[in-house]
């Protein structure tokens, strides 16, 4: 059975039960065993074997001197760089490319001596909720290998789902952490905007990216956390701010006068028909245990729910069009070779590449972007959608004035089968995927963290989420109420 | 209709990107939906609101560092990824 927490990793290091060479061990004997869940795009056997013999050999000689994150065997989500490594954000036209340097979060878990194993399977640019959209093919869901694991970190959630690795990095801009997490049942957080760096991240959309880590409990994805965050001057959005003790995060009891926690909770997500019955059951649940346990729970709307996606897709899609206007076939990724014969001008070589190198997802939403972002349509959408944007910051703001906690449902239903909703074939509604994040993408339209940990599952046997989101920088107080939730 | 062929051609050519015929009409339908879904923002009154353009707290926008040079990439590696290319510069078709 794999491992699912890193305290009984370490219990198991310092009593010599395993080794880092024996975890790794395993974790390959699983990736290869699971192969057809599609989970990595890219296997580092040789490397992580030879990584934890040196780290063993660094434990015999001093176990006190040892990283943070010693033992820790860690997968990459395909939008990270890590210097000579494969990096192609799940995309055609990056096919060959090597990283010329690593990511500030990354080199910081290898600075406590993290072990990385891979990279992993994605949507294409990290754009979509079910990773059918990657140029290496679907990612498939350990609970049911007809479904999708959600998106876009697909693959890393799965990968910590079947036990390929304890943790992995991903990425979200609008629920690419949590949502996969909560159809996976596994932990994924995602941070205040500017907590940790975006240095060497792959830019989608550049005020909503969030790096976040994905993990079996909430205690791992604080340890992650508190390793990765921090000011970095290779960052200018990045906050200064102290970084906390994440994992030593607790909550006073009420036995010991502690103040009872104060949680709003949605209306929408218990009462909604657009949630699934099993989920709306779910999350009740949930809000009874918090009642029976002597917290305050109460419902709260948001006048301006049904404006967080609109928002969310007019201003993504605007700064992606403009983050990836640097995928040109010049310097760097996939060039067109022009017809045998054929004189090619620049602009014609630009489209071309592009075109041939994007697929269809990213190409809609470059579209979208350049539509909203152009002189005539500027006003009308960008604007307007950064002023709705500040409107919601403000109403979320309030709820905050009386709560410490937002509770929602982390999405409206559980993992659906492949194909269901991204058959652009058949009579499907192109935005019945963009709804799966419906609970997720206020936090990052505000800039807001949230979590989702394991909330049962439906009557499928598949995993439910749930999520709570916290004000600016309080993480710490996120953690440690997502720990008590989750030893529930 | 917000986009008709003309106008998704022109949004093309800006975005540096062709339309393949077959995906032509296809297109037209999914942008279309999707900016109609978009209009419901004209619902929201914003008069006098001004765009949150920042998502850093106020007191921590735009923080630089010293203006030194560092963290740079040297030739030969900077050549690795260039699809094109010979010793010292990558190589594009001829322009002028």
């Amino acid at each position: 059975m794999p491992y699912r927490s890193f305290r009984s990793v370490q219990a198991d290091l310092a009593n010599g039960t395993t080794t880092c060479r024996g975890l790794v061990d395993d974790y390959l004997t699983r990736i290869a065993e699971n192969a057809h869940l599609n989970a990595f795009t890219e296997v580092y056997a040789d490397e992580a074997r030879q990584r934890a013999d040196e780290l063993d050999g660094r434990r015999a000689e001093n176990p006190v001197r040892i990283g943070r994150l010693h033992g820790m065997v860690i997968g990459l989500k395909d939008v990270l760089s890590h210097a000579g490594h494969g990096l192609q954000a799940g995309s055609h036209i990056l096919s060959g490319f090597t990283a010329q340097f690593t990511a500030t979060a990354v080199e910081r878990l290898l600075a406590e001596d993290a072990i990385i194993i891979g990279r992993q399977n994605c949507d294409e640019f990290a754009m979509g909720s079910s990773n059918e959209s990657s140029a290496f093919g679907v990612v498939r869901n350990a609970a049911d290998p007809e479904r999708v694991p959600g998106g876009s970190s697909g693959g890393s959630a799965v990968a910590v789902q079947a036990g390929l690795c304890l943790a992995s990095i991903g990425s979200d801009t609008g629920g690419s952490v949590r949502q996969p997490a909560a159809f996976c049942g596994v932990v994924g957080l995602k941070p205040t905007y500017g907590r940790i760096s975006r240095w060497g991240l792959v830019a989608y959309a550049s005020s909503f990216d969030c790096i976040g880590p994905i993990a079996n409990t909430p205690a791992d994805v604080a340890l992650l956390l508190e390793v990765m965050a921090g000011a970095d001057e290779f960052d200018s959005t990045v906050s200064t701010r102290p970084v906390a003790a994440y994992s030593q995060a607790t909550l006073p009891s009420l036995a010991s006068g502690g103040r009872p926690v104060r949680v709003a909770y949605l209306i929408d997500g218990v009462e909604s028909e657009g949630v699934s019955p099993d989920i709306r059951r779910a999350t009740q649940g949930a809000i009874d245990r918090l009642l029976a346990a002597g917290h305050v729970v109460e419902p709260v709307s948001l006048s301006l729910l049904k404006y967080l996606l609109p928002t969310y897709y007019i201003l993504t899609t605007a700064e992606a069009s403009s983050n990836l206007s640097r995928f040109d076939g010049v310097r760097y990724g996939h060039r067109a070779q022009p017809a045998s014969g054929a004189q090619t001008d620049l602009v014609e070589m630009y489209k071309q590449s592009r075109t041939e190198g994007f697929g269809p997802e990213v190409r809609k939403r470059i579209l979208l972007g350049t539509f909203a972002l152009s002189a005539s349509y500027y006003d009308a959408y960008y604007t307007k959608a950064q002023q709705v944007r500040r409107l919601v910051r403000d109403e979320t703001e309030r709820v905050f004035a009386n709560y410490d906690f937002l509770l929602t449902p982390t999405t409206p239903g559980s993992a659906f089968r492949l194909g269901e909703k991204s058959d652009h074939t058949a009579e499907t509604d192109p935005l019945q995927m963009y709804l799966a994040d419906i609970f997720t993408v206020q936090a990052n339209v505000t800039g807001y963290p949230a979590i989702s940990i394991p909330n049962g599952t439906d009557s499928n046997g598949l995993p439910i989420g749930i999520q709570l989101m916290a004000p600016p920088f309080a993480e710490e107080s996120l953690i440690a109420m997502a720990e008590r939730m989750f030893k529930v | 209709m917000k986009v008709d062929t003309e106008t998704l051609y022109k949004i093309a050519h800006l975005a540096r990107l062709k339309v393949p015929p077959e995906e032509e009409g296809q297109l037209l339908n999914s942008l279309n939906s999707v900016l109609d879904w978009m209009e419901q923002l004209n619902e929201v009154d914003t008069t006098g609101i001004e765009p949150l353009t920042h998502m850093s707290a106020l007191d921590e926008v735009d923080i630089l560092r010293d203006d030194v040079v560092k963290n740079q990439l040297p030739r030969t590696q900077a050549l690795v990824n260039a699809p094109v290319h010979d010793e010292q510069f990558i190589k594009v078709t001829k322009v002028l």
